[in-house]
């Protein structure tokens, strides 16, 4: 343990604590914008410089450790005037263009200039010297450099979190800035749209390209039918944008507020989310059938999920040799869109063409990949657009909806019914979880054998994580898997996903089936959910997730009674030819830059 | 004006037989190389003056299988030279000033960070370093240098953006603590020394600490190797004895019309006549890494500001706010008062900003922007505005 005085209050921490934290535990709060709870320290922005007595210069408190005997002060007038000047300068080279601003009320730049910079400016103003522009060709994330505030906190999420340095440091001195190879746009670098980097940016320098105009003037046109669906993840972190507290399940209010807003059918991404895992379960017993009985040396084992279209570009870019290995099922998202215009018009009675399809996402990737052209087996483009939880947040808040007193509402029938299995795939480990209790009891006619089916190895935030299954006491048809042990493995974040590929490539992993999410928690620290993330947030997140699993009666998606009724139908049977017209696709390779 | 003659020195470019001087040393123990050089006061050539023995045995008590010595040979300091003439002439000297370093510090490996406009060196390096990797096999001491190649940034000649950039990294300084005595280079105990340093140190032990100490002041004990430009008529390079004034040196290699002297570079001090017989040139005074400039009453020092200002606007690696924006500033509002736009009192807030950046910029270099921007505008207000 180590002791030392702040503002002259005694306090005692473990070694390698630092200045930051020991000041949080005596309740001094000390500014910081380049820190991150999730990342490295940079220590760049010099918000949080302090004194020390005694020392020359000041030290950035956010990455010195404490020392013995260390006298520290948060607020002496030489803390004060460097930090007011920081500030100032920071907001001389910023595009404070406030009431216009996406971030507005939400910029962390903002909240200090609020504390610091009340009055005149200092300085000389240098955002009008520069020449921006914004880089609007990402259908996912816009960047605008006038707002950035080089706090590197993207160019960290992108190397550290995700692997994928898509965002990098470039030039030096007055034309420093965040750059991508080349200076090309995001829509035309490595980038996966997975937008970790949006929910760390302090400013609106990097945000979601936003689609709310075109989901108004949808609804709002007579003529249109507006079906919206909404992921799981969405109903545990919706509430935080609304003035609820993180992991509240607002699952019923969401549906409600979606109702009022003027959607024509609220339905739900989970119903896809249950169907994913009869035709994905489905491919995985087929092409274990294809490797252990017929012998066929052609099968790609292990098979990857599919669901998280960040992880979709991001092996289509770095491991493409390994794209036969990826599921061929399309994402619950465009599933869900495929159906919307065919099964769900057919039955509604429904042109298509007057049917536009809005999807409400934890995530950005997914405005990327509603764009694809692989999504469009509808003959049109299945998904129209797609939404994040913030967006939602904005839409509930423009149309004056009192969102907390909000009575909860069913999901409109027909695509609007899911089970548990269904809302755990909003949790890293979920689409494993819920694969399994499928499977299993689709081979062995019993459930999984664990307790209250809670597959509990394959959940967790370890970034990578294994589990064995051992099959035992097959059904007839399925005695070829017999005595088998079912080798799954969960990766989460991008930099997990590059490792265990890797280890797939040089043979140091053994394992069936492999559950990748690009995000941080899966779905429910997705790159669209409300901001501030980390740890202790997606924590709260993921245990409300669990608990609305447990909350419902149908805990199996093959238990879904839309389910059954669509393969009755429409679908034929998993992996049958309409599916497989509608539902399935295949990716291809990306250049590495 | 005073008639002291300066007194010149010769102990850097000496020509000296340096594998006798490495066998005498390579059968002491450690501690003893580092005591001599504890012994002679040596402090760092590169301008930061840290006590180079103190930084060794800060090394050698770390404990790591891996350690590394790293030649700071990245001269770019506008004004500086030496490095390049020392590394020209006596390049033996500097790889067995790595050697005792290795020695010392217990290192297997060093790396020669070498400035990328001296590519022009890198044959004769590369020759001489094959000798001296013979001469080691030959003693049976195992110590063996890389030469890294920088790219033309001057932030690199910061040690730990230049530990970066020998990583492969962008040249970015990194926070400190840690010391690159217990993570450097490869977060391993690192012992990073300046060209000039490396060649005190042969000597030091050829002649002994004492040789050494008799030179200098109390602060700056031996010599330094200074490179002088700028309104005079001796440019050049030259080894003196620490302890002089700048009178003293402006007597000898003014123009006789020197009306400051930038001692230390665009990061150091602008020392004006009137200060030129109570200025030492040393670290009771001003340290320098060997940069003199002189300018004589021709020039403008608004246009001198300027040209520093310019050159750390483009030079700063632009991670922190304090150097990115504040050079920026600096910069801008000088311009903007020159042309009337900000009133004279803007200056004030300008020399407040360079005072912020001296306590809170990152590294050395956005520290130091701050000198020779209230040095050259305390004492020479009236160019700057009118």
């Amino acid at each position: 343990m180590v002791k030392l005085s702040i503002n002259g209050l005694l306090v005692e921490v473990p070694e390698g604590t630092t200045i930051l934290e020991a000041a949080k535990k005596l309740n001094f709060r000390i500014p910081t914008l380049c820190h991150h709870d999730d990342l490295c320290v940079a220590g760049n922005c010099r918000v949080c410089v302090v004194e020390q007595l005694g020392g020359k210069a000041l030290i950035a408190a956010c990455g010195a450790p404490v020392a013995e005997g260390m006298q520290i002060l948060t607020n002496s007038i030489k803390v004060r005037t460097a930090r007011k000047h920081v500030i100032e300068l920071l907001l001389s080279e910023h595009n404070a263009d406030c009431t216009k601003c996406y971030k507005n009320g939400q910029c962390e730049l903002q909240l200090l200039a609020n504390e610091f910079s009340v009055g005149d400016h200092i300085f000389l103003d240098l955002i009008h010297h520069k020449d921006y522009t914004i880089d609007r060709y990402s259908p996912s994330i816009q960047k605008d450099d006038s707002k950035c505030i080089r706090c590197q906190r993207c160019v960290r999420t992108c190397q550290e979190l995700q692997g994928v340095n898509a965002l990098t440091v470039a030039y030096k001195g007055e034309n420093q800035k965040i750059s991508t190879f080349f200076d090309h746009s995001m829509s035309e670098v490595i980038c996966t749209n997975c937008g970790q980097c949006i929910n760390r940016c302090p400013t609106g320098a990097l945000v979601e390209r936003t689609y709310l105009d075109e989901v108004w003037d949808a609804i709002l046109d007579p003529e249109k039918h507006v079906v919206v669906q909404t992921a799981p993840a969405v109903r545990v972190g919706l509430g935080e944008d609304l003035g609820l507290n993180a992991g509240e399940r607002v699952t019923g209010k969401m549906v409600a507020a979606l109702k009022r807003l003027g959607f024509d059918s609220v339905l739900d991404t989970d119903f896809t989310a249950d169907l994913t895992i009869m035709e994905e379960g489905t491919e995985l017993l087929t092409r274990l059938k294809k490797a252990l009985v017929d012998k066929d040396e052609s099968v790609a084992l292990p098979m990857t999920t599919s669901c998280s279209p960040g992880w979709i570009k991001f092996i289509e870019h770095t491991f493409p040799e390994y794209l036969p290995n990826v599921s061929t099922c399309k994402s619950p998202q465009q599933m869900f869109g495929a159906l919307a215009k065919t099964y769900y018009t057919k039955v509604r009675e429904l042109d298509p063409k007057k049917v536009v399809t809005v999807s409400i996402m934890p995530c950005t990737a997914k405005k990327y990949e509603a764009d694809r052209p692989e999504m469009r087996s509808s003959g049109q483009k299945d998904v129209d657009f797609v939404l994040t939880t913030r967006e939602l947040a904005r839409m509930v808040r423009q149309a004056g909806i009192d969102f907390t007193e909000m009575k909860e509402d069913k999901y409109d029938s027909l695509m609007g019914e899911s089970t548990g299995a269904a809302v755990i795939f909003g949790a890293t480990g979920g689409v494993m979880e819920a694969a399994l209790r499928t499977a299993y009891e689709i081979v062995t006619g019993r459930e999984v054998p664990f307790e209250n089916l809670n597959i509990t190895p394959v959940r967790g935030f370890e970034g990578i994580r294994q589990a064995t299954v051992k099959i035992e006491g097959c059904l007839d048809e399925w005695k070829f898997l017999e005595g088998v042990e079912l080798k799954c493995a969960v990766a989460h974040g991008l930099t997990n996903a590059r490792e265990i590929m890797q280890a797939v490539k040089d043979g140091k992993i053994d394992v069936h089936f492999i559950e990748v999410m690009a995000c941080p928690g899966g779905c429910l620290g997705g790159g669209g959910q409300p901001i501030p993330t980390n740890q202790e947030i997606r924590q709260k997140r993921a245990d409300a997730i669990y608990d609305e699993d447990m909350s419902l009666t149908l805990r199996k998606s093959h238990e879904n009674p839309e389910v059954q009724e669509i393969y009755r139908d429409f679908l034929g049977e998993p992996n049958g030819h309409k599916s497989h017209e509608l539902l399935h696709t295949h990716y291809k390779e990306r250049e590495r830059f | 004006m005073t008639n002291i003659p300066i007194k010149r020195v010769d102990l850097i470019f000496e020509k000296v037989l340096c594998k006798e001087i490495f066998e005498k040393i390579v059968n002491s123990s450690p501690e003893e190389v580092t005591q001599a050089i504890i012994d002679s006061g040596l402090k760092g050539r590169g301008g930061a003056g840290f006590p180079t023995g103190l930084k060794w045995q800060f090394a050698a008590r770390e404990k790591s299988e891996d350690k590394y010595i790293v030649c700071n040979a990245d001269e770019g300091e506008p004004g500086t030279f030496k490095d390049r003439q020392i590394l020209d002439e006596v390049p033996e000297k500097v790889f067995c000033g790595m050697a005792i370093a290795s020695k010392a510090v217990g290192a297997k490996k060093g790396y020669i960070y070498l400035r990328g406009e001296y590519k022009f060196l890198v044959p004769k390096l590369e020759q001489k370093m094959k000798e001296f990797h013979d001469f080691m096999k030959e003693i049976g001491h195992d110590f063996e240098v890389i030469l890294r190649m920088g790219s033309g940034a001057y932030i690199c000649g910061e040690e730990s953006a230049l530990f970066e950039s020998i990583e492969g990294k962008r040249g970015e300084p990194r926070n400190k603590p840690p010391y690159p005595t217990t993570a450097g280079v490869f977060d391993k105990p690192t012992c990073i020394n300046n060209v000039e340093t490396l060649v005190y140190t042969v000597m030091i032990l050829k002649y002994g600490a004492t040789h050494f100490k008799d030179l200098g002041t109390k602060d700056s004990r031996g010599s330094k190797v200074f490179s002088v430009s700028g309104d005079t008529p001796k440019a050049g390079i030259y080894e003196l004895e620490l302890g002089m004034t700048v009178g003293e040196f402006v007597d000898e290699f003014g123009d006789g019309d020197t009306k400051s002297v930038q001692v230390g570079g665009a990061a150091g001090f602008c020392v004006p006549r009137k200060r030129f017989q109570d200025t030492i040139i040393g670290f009771e005074g001003v340290p320098t890494g060997g940069s003199m400039k002189l300018f004589n009453s021709s020039r403008s020092m608004y246009n001198v500001m300027h040209n520093y200002l310019d050159f750390f606007n483009e030079e700063s690696c632009g991670q922190c706010t304090p150097c990115r924006v504040g050079c920026q500033q600096l910069l801008k509002g000088i311009e903007a008062v020159k042309r009337g736009e900000k009133s004279s009192k803007y200056l004030e807030e300008l020399e407040k900003l360079a005072s912020t950046m001296k306590v809170a910029a990152k590294c050395g270099l956005g520290q130091s922007v701050g000198n020779a921007f209230n040095s050259i505008v305390n004492n020479f207000r009236e160019e700057i505005i009118y």
